[in-house]
């Protein structure tokens, strides 16, 4: 299971990219398979929304699941990944990549303090594996 | 009769368990409730309940001895023997929903084949697998829009000439969604989608409006302008059609239709007093993720075959629990069964000669009805299917209670619904009927005006 | 084994039914909706006989097998129901004919719902729901509207145990409440702890299946009950298990407020391959008159000479009509028909059949498998399909095995709560002899999966179609087959 480093996670598994006041928004390696097979993902947001922590971002359906993918971190939205709603499997098998969800402008680059780094995320993996 | 156990196999079933008795079974149902004595009738052999029903039965007039002239939301067509042979397979009606689809081919791809017919008749691009009924579906239709818009659009318009009793269903339904206005249909004038007051409602905050195809009143409208006014302001427009119609009429679709539902009893399913029926629900493909119900997809098995199974699954209850847009869990398999075996008898030929019959036969109905005294054809310029309203000189329920000592049914009491028709009678002619039929309605009708 | 489709078998030309040329005057269609393209397969009636009929050859149903589906009470459906159901008398009747002339009908339906109200203990009885779920957002609707009634608008929250059918938290959302879950205890029931917690001003309501979908009664059911009352909530009693209840006890007299009931599964009206369904709704007395309509009640008494006549009704603070007319009548008749053949006693046998037959199944095969709660149960029971030895075998793959020895596999996934579930309720038809053969086919998957597990990948062999490629149906969506131009 890949955790990059230099990404933020959430406990949700979402994982967020920053480049200055932007961040790029995705899950996480963990949660696409635990999902298995993606074959939809519905975008819940449009470019120019604001939005707060907590709020839907997507809804992600695979064969035996569905999973909703929330906001980590407060902003409006610069650009969505449109490519999604053809090709859906490439958060199976690109997620940090071509599996990116949406892009934003950080209202407040304070949130991401409540994120975690690739390490504790990963060992937080291992706590719920259990 | 229905349990096969035998004294000594129950004995070695309590010896296996470990309990001593059935009772023991039963040990943590409170005690103060335990074994209720059931007031019910003594049980009646199959021999006793078959004549049992055949006498309840005599109480009713069927449409087997009356001549029907009812319809508004159900009709009396010709069912072709194969049908009910075909139902009555086992195989088919002690099966349940197809899960596993190894062993549910049978189902899935009937389900597939139906799907198929319904895109077809209604010009649209896919069809789930059945909803309860036409005004369930018509219901369904509703919240399928308000979640398109995730819930950012907040009126549903209905016209005043959709099925009352669909109306009173999406209104039920709408109950859960609490800033949803159902309006359009209240005040006359929502007769007329054209008109100045209904086309007034439509606005970027409608997320639907509902319109019948024919109409309730049976009138056959065109509805291409008012999908473009709707279309301009961005909701959705949903047909509820009749699908004899569509033997004949140009679909849902080819109006630009974003949803067509309606009612498939007329597709080889006995009037039953009502129901079970079947509810088709088809859309445009872009709406698909947001159907309710079940679909059946075409994929391969291991051994690279053709096969079925239930898809998008992830969209139910059963999945997405709280977060579904719908609790619906059955279809109404086995009513879509009949629909498609209907079809596929009748085929491209028969059924538009079923669809003309319709027409022609209530044509000649209204023709006849329009030339009796005291009796006149409402809306006689617009064009009409197999349903038209007749305004009678009396209360249609006294005129109907005279027909029914010449074995006719007379057509609906349209009062009931619609406080402004009185003395208006909805009448529905279908192919069963023929020219000596509405001849003796007709002469009927005549003599009860003499009286 | 595969069939081709009806439009792969059409041949331009070929008729199936035909009818008589209109025998009246011609009137022109209506210009501008004629309809250029209508294609429907043309088939001839052999050619349409021959191909359902295979169908239904690949299909496996209670007429063929034993049929263990949890939670779906699939027993024997009795064949006069079908030749009740049929009656011309009954079959070929408007729902708009004058209720002087439908009589026979309202008849049925008033006795149902009379019996309907002694076999659960409930007031009133609605027969309209069309199904199950529907029956369950009856109830939703109910409390909804009692709790506005009573000017009580910040009761917004269902409680939900966590081991519910799917359609109970989406019926409650649906029906704009806010659902929480409730956790289990270690024994299977509601925990109470819990739900003490979530007894506050904002309680709506709780829907409870009893017994569970585990297949165990609530230990605590009247204390549960009482809970939910004290705080001013309702109690929702989901049906679905009913089978289990007939002549045990009563819903009504444990306290539940309204309950729906499943035709198609504990009266035996068949499933139809998924539907039709039918979910008529009881109630206690104060609720009468929230129900839906129109419900039968007798406009004016009988006496020796006449019979009652009968009529229909609205209850005054309805919350309004479910669908149009007024059910599933012909699943009405069927369900009529089987109470009267059984009556209180034989009624009585059906749960206790019922209930002998999954506890003997259980103690035949719990050796091989885990039983996560290991109790009495009702008409059903959950085991878990996976051993920590054979990590690699899942419930899947138990199911797909079973087919092979001639059975249709258990619910699988169901309830959430238990790892790996596999939900057996054998129901009271089955013989002896029958759950003796699926222990013993049980028995030997369990030795198959730690013997040879790749075996039980590759099940089902034996079946028309092999496991099927359910990520290519649902990203490559054909939903309608190959129509020709």
């Amino acid at each position: 299971m890949k955790t990059p480093e230099g990404l933020k996670y959430a406990k949700t598994d979402e994982w967020v990219k920053v480049e200055g006041e932007e961040a790029t928004i995705g899950i996480s390696d963990y949660a696409q398979d635990q999902l298995s097979d993606v074959v939809y993902v519905e975008l819940m947001v449009d470019e120019g929304d604001s939005v707060s922590k907590g709020d839907a971002v997507a809804t992600i359906e695979s064969v035996k699941a569905a999973a909703d993918v929330n906001f980590p971190v407060s902003g409006t939205i610069i650009a969505i990944n449109e490519d999604l709603a053809e090709t859906p499997e490439v958060i199976n098998s690109d997620p940090y990549e071509a599996g990116w969800m949406v892009k934003i402008k950080l209202d407040d680059p304070s949130e991401l303090d409540d994120l975690m780094t690739a390490g504790a995320y990963e060992s937080y993996n291992v706590e719920r594996e259990g | 009769m229905f349990t096969p156990h035998t004294p000594q196999e129950i004995e070695d079933m309590l010896n296996a368990i470990g309990v001593g008795s059935i009772e023991e079974l039963f040990v943590k149902v409170p005690e103060k409730h335990r074994f209720p004595e059931l007031n019910l009738p003594e049980p009646l052999t199959e021999m006793e309940i078959a004549a049992e029903l055949k006498e309840i039965a005599s109480a009713n007039a069927s449409t087997d001895e009356f001549i029907s002239f009812l319809g508004a939301g159900a009709y009396d067509h010709y069912i072709p023997a194969a049908v009910d042979m075909l139902l009555r397979r086992g195989e088919f009606y002690t099966a349940y929903t197809p899960y596993q689809p190894e062993i549910s081919q049978g189902t899935l791809q009937a389900i597939f084949e139906f799907q198929s017919l319904m895109s077809e008749l209604t010009g649209m691009d896919v069809s789930n697998a059945s909803h309860y009924d036409g005004a369930t579906a018509a219901a369904e239709a509703a919240n399928l829009a308000y979640h398109f818009f995730r819930g950012k659009r907040k009126k549903v318009i209905l016209s005043r000439a959709v099925n009352p009793q669909y109306r009173q269903t999406i209104r039920t339904y709408m109950q859960g969604l609490e800033e949803v206005e159902v309006l359009g249909d209240n005040t006359d004038k929502g007769k007329d989608v054209y008109s100045e007051e209904f086309l007034s409602l439509i606005d970027n905050d409608t997320a639907i409006v509902i319109v019948q195809y024919p109409d309730f009143f049976g009138r056959v409208i065109d509805y291409t302008k008012l999908v473009n006014i709707v279309h301009e302001q961005g909701a959705l427009i949903a047909f509820v059609f009749n699908p004899t119609a569509l033997g004949l009429l140009k679909p849902p679709g080819e109006f630009g239709a974003d949803i067509a539902v309606g009612d498939g009893q007329p597709l080889g399913i006995p009037l039953s007093y009502g129901g079970p029926y079947l509810g088709i629900f088809t859309t445009k493909e872009k709406y698909v993720r947001k159907l309710a119900g079940r679909l059946v997809g075409e994929t391969v098995d291991e051994s690279a075959n053709r096969a079925y199974v239930l898809t998008l699954t992830a969209r139910e209850q059963h999945i997405r629990r709280e977060k579904s847009t719908s609790n619906i869990c059955t279809n109404q398999g086995l009513m879509a069964l009949a629909a498609t075996i209907y079809l596929s008898l009748l085929g491209k030929n028969g059924f538009k000669q079923v669809a003309n019959l319709c027409y022609q036969k209530a044509h000649y109905a209204a023709e006849k009805i329009s030339a009796l005294d005291g009796y006149e054809v409402v809306f006689k310029d617009t064009p009409f299917f197999h349903e038209f309203v007749v305004q009678t000189p009396k209360p249609v329920g006294q005129i109907n209670l005279h027909l029914q000592n010449h074995w006719i049914l007379g057509g609906f009491n349209l009062s009931e619904d619609y406080p402004e028709m009185e003395n208006q009678m909805l009448v529905a002619v279908t192919e069963k009927i023929t020219k000596e039929d509405i001849d003796e309605f007709v002469e009927a009708l005549q003599e009860d005006t003499n009286d | 084994m595969t069939e081709k489709t009806i439009y792969e078998l059409s041949q331009p030309g070929r008729v199936g039914v035909t009818f008589p040329e209109p025998d009246v005057p011609l009137t022109p269609s209506p210009m501008g909706f004629e309809r250029e393209h209508l294609n429907l397969p043309e088939l001839s009636e052999l050619d349409v006989i021959r191909h359902f009929t295979n169908l239904s050859k690949l299909n496996y149903s209670i007429n063929s097998g034993f049929y263990p589906l949890g939670s779906c009470t699939m027993k024997y459906n009795p064949k006069i129901n079908e030749e009740a159901a049929r009656m011309p008398g009954l079959a070929n009747t408007h729902p708009f004919q004058p209720i002087v002339s439908v009589q026979g009908n309202l008849y049925i339906m008033y006795q149902l719902q009379e019996w309907l109200q002694e076999i659960s203990g409930f007031h009133r009885v609605c027969l309209t729901p069309a199904a199950g779920a529907q029956g369950e957002l009856v109830g939703a609707l109910i409390i909804k509207n009692y709790h506005q009634k009573n000017n009580d608008t910040k009761r917004v929250k269902i409680l939900i145990p966590d081991s519910a059918h799917g359609t109970n938290p989406a019926t409650s959302s649906m029906s704009g409440f806010n659902v929480v879950p409730l956790q289990s205890d270690e024994r299977g029931n509601v925990d109470i702890q819990a739900l003490k917690s979530e007894c506050d001003e904002t309680l709506a309501g709780l829907m409870l299946t009893n017994p569970n979908t585990l297949g165990l009664f609530d230990e605590n059911v009247e204390e549960v009950i009482q809970l939910v009352h004290s705080a001013g909530g309702l109690v929702y009693g989901d049906g679905a298990n009913l089978n289990a209840l007939l002549g045990i006890v009563r819903p009504g007299d444990l306290g539940f407020d309204v309950m729906h009931f499943n035709l198609h599964k504990t009266f035996s009206t068949p499933h139809g391959g998924g539907g039709p369904g039918s979910g008529p709704v009881g109630v206690a007395e104060h609720l009468n008159d929230y129900l839906p309509g129109p419900i039968v009640t007798i406009i004016e008494e009988g006496d020796e000479e006449s019979p009652p006549f009968f009529g229909f009704y609205w209850p005054e603070k309805t919350v309004g009509r479910m669908k149009a007319f007024y059910g599933h009548f012909g699943m009405l008749i069927r369900a009529y028909t089987y109470i009267a053949m059984h009556g209180g006693k034989g009624l009585r046998n059906i749960a206790e059949m019922a209930v002998l037959n999954a506890n003997y199944l259980k103690s035949q095969i719990k050796e091989d498998y885990t039983l996560p709660y290991d109790r009495t149960c009702m008409h059903e029971f959950v085991v878990e399909g996976s051993w920590d030895k054979v990590p690699a075998v899942h419930a899947l793959d138990i199911s797909k095995r079973l087919m092979d020895y001639g059975f249709h596999p258990p619910t699988n996934y169901f309830p959430l709560i238990v790892h790996e579930a596999l939900m057996i309720e054998p129901t009271e038809t089955e013989s002896k002899q029958t759950l003796d053969a699926f222990a013993k086919a049980m028995k030997s998957i369990a030795k198959e999966a730690r013997e040879n597990p790749d075996l039980l990948h590759g099940a089902p062999f034996t079946t028309p179609i092999r496991r099927c490629d359910e990520v290519k149906a649902a990203r490559d969506l054909v939903l309608c087959c190959w129509i020709p131009d």
